[in-house]
């Protein structure tokens, strides 16, 4: 069965998915609208999105409103072609739109797994290509340009990678839930490591395990949709990544507390 | 969805076109309800795009989203779930920001925010699921209708409105104060922290109000882009209030003729309204900035914008 393999983004790219995910879902109306196969409009919505995205990141630092905008009309768009492709063609149905924004995992005939497969192994591959300069650019972005890394290149090469995975994971669990499935597997191995590639291993880990445990639900469950189950056993994985690391770090974080009380007190007892 | 065809059609006799628009008692009620959200929203909205959190506002609507859902699974009306569930997410949001130095990196944070936002979709989805036949729901209750409001349905989102904006007004000076620099604010003596929360908890009422006719996907349609317009065309409060409530009403009024008059599903024509004023406000600010007037640069230098 397919399987999207869980090459989570740990960095603080996190919204970036989001807005891959609103563009993803009108990329696939926009291409049903058309009459085409909607994962055409995917995949080309989200790889044209990344690169927006990561050009104009290079340039200025967009803030909040002005993307949440974007996206929010973007997404106004989607229930625009929404209307067009359930009114103008014969074959379609109100279904459409609660399968791009939901997933429908068991809908995946086998030769759609097969592509996801081939699209989800090149983008593994091109992400352990790229893996080492994209951490040293990541984590310090300055000295890492001084060093001679193409940081640009490696910026708006890790978002069109962003791009085609938010693609894949549009179809299974949703254009709306795929957030959820980058952040919360890649948000949990950081809490529990601070080792990049362990970390890679075990939100990888995670992201396969909550799939395969949220398709198993569901199937026992009937009434239980998949993409729910999915996105639930992901947040469960996060929540428990969460209460290890503060279990973790409550006999570091007594002495740091204690230590931190000892300045304050040190610093008002000076003023 | 929108499956409303206008008697006559648009016939570009505007006084005939009204006076149909009115005939239905559902019409009348959209527009009623509609003003109602629109001039809640772009109040608060421009408090929140000042304090720089409209991810909150987007996080507080969808969690909106499961309220809704679970709210028709057991059979209490949709409003009273999106109520509960926005206002209850801002007390969680405003008690894990309470709890002190919670902000250990953005990308920590970022983590937190999309996992819960997809959980919150992700459980709406079950209650969806769970109340079977109601797949078209889904689509008004993400992207909002304006069909089938009733009168008590006006009535209660009139009365959360006056009450949010009379409690908005009650702290209005001071909440500017903070907005605008928490720390000489907090040094003055004003409660930033308790101002904070109250403010959090006006914004999960505005969400709420505002999910109800935009659905929880679009709420920026009405929260943000006027808000964020307006403050591009005027850094004065008062003006910038006003210039918000009236982006919005124009643009909820607009989306509601259009939508009435075409095929089309309004929070389309409400989100591109507000997204082209929101545009136009970077054109004419840019416009202003390059031919501006010598008073007009000289109140920008001062001001520092």
């Amino acid at each position: 069965m397919a399987c999207w393999r869980g090459r989570s983004s740990p960095w603080p790219q996190v919204f970036t998915s989001d807005a891959l995910g609103h563009a993803a879902y009108t990329g696939a109306l926009a291409a049903l609208a058309l009459g085409v196969d909607a994962r055409v409009g995917l995949f080309a919505a989200t790889a044209l999105v990344a690169v927006g995205l990561g050009v104009l990141g290079g340039r200025t630092r967009a803030d909040d409103v002005v993307i949440g905008s974007v996206f929010a009309w973007i997404l106004g768009l989607g229930v625009f072609f929404l209307t067009i492709y359930t009114t103008s063609q014969s074959t379609g149905n109100g279904a459409a739109s609660v399968n791009y924004l939901f997933g429908s995992i068991f809908g995946l005939s086998p030769a759609q797994s097969v592509v996801a497969a081939v699209v989800a192994g090149v983008v593994s591959l091109a992400l352990v290509v790229i893996a080492r300069p994209l951490l040293f650019a990541t984590v310090d972005h300055a000295v890492a340009a001084a060093r001679g890394v193409p940081v640009r290149i490696i910026g708006v090469g890790f978002l069109v990678l962003v791009g085609v995975t938010a693609g894949e994971a549009a179809q299974d669990v949703g254009a709306l839930l795929l957030l959820g499935l980058m952040a919360a597997p890649g948000g949990a191995a950081q809490r529990l490591t601070a080792r990049p590639f362990v970390g890679l291993a075990i939100a990888g880990g995670i992201a396969v395990a909550s799939t395969w445990v949220g398709v198993i639900l569901s199937y026992l469950v009937p009434s239980l949709p998949p993409s729910s189950a999915i996105l639930g056993v992901a947040t469960l994985a996060y929540v428990g990544a969460a209460l290890v690391a503060r279990a973790r770090s409550t006999s570091a974080g007594e002495r740091s507390r204690s230590l931190a009380g000892a300045t304050r007190r040190f610093r008002t007892g000076a003023s | 969805m929108s499956a409303t065809t206008a008697a006559g059609g648009w016939s570009w006799n505007v006084v005939t076109d009204v006076h149909q628009l009115f005939a239905y008692p559902f019409m009348v009620n959209a527009f009623l309800a509609g003003t109602i959200v629109a001039v809640a929203a772009a109040v608060v909205g421009w408090f929140m795009v000042l304090r720089r959190q409209t991810f909150a506002g987007h996080t507080l609507a969808l969690i909106g989203f499961p309220g809704a859902a679970g709210a028709t699974l057991v059979g209490i009306s949709a409003a009273a779930g999106y109520f509960g569930f926005a206002i209850l997410g801002a007390l969680v949001v405003a008690a894990t920001r309470a709890s002190g130095t919670a902000y250990r990196g953005f990308s920590e944070e970022s983590a937190v925010v999309g996992t819960v936002q997809a959980f919150a979709l992700a459980a709406g989805f079950l209650f969806v699921a769970l109340y079977k036949g109601f797949l078209n729901g889904v689509n008004s209750l993400l992207f909002g209708t304006f069909l089938g409001i009733t009168v008590g349905q006006v009535w209660a989102l009139l009365l959360v409105a006056v009450v949010a904006l009379i409690v908005l007004g009650l702290i209005g000076r001071p909440l500017l104060f903070a907005s605008v620099d928490p720390d000489v604010a907090a040094a003055r003596g004003v409660q930033v922290r308790l101002l904070g929360v109250l403010f959090l908890v006006l914004l999960g009422v505005a969400v709420a109000e505002a999910s109800q006719i935009t659905g929880s996907l679009l709420v920026f349609a009405l929260l943000v882009m006027p808000a964020a317009a307006a403050q591009r065309f005027t850094p004065r409060p008062v003006a910038g209030l006003v210039l918000s409530v009236v982006i919005a009403v124009t643009v909820t009024w607009l989306g509601l003729v259009v939508a009435y008059y075409s095929p089309y599903p309004m929070g389309f024509y409400i989100t591109t309204f507000a997204f082209a004023v929101y545009l136009a406000s970077f054109v004419v600010r840019y416009l202003v900035d390059r031919h501006g007037s010598a008073p007009a640069r000289a109140l920008h230098a001062r001001v520092g914008t």
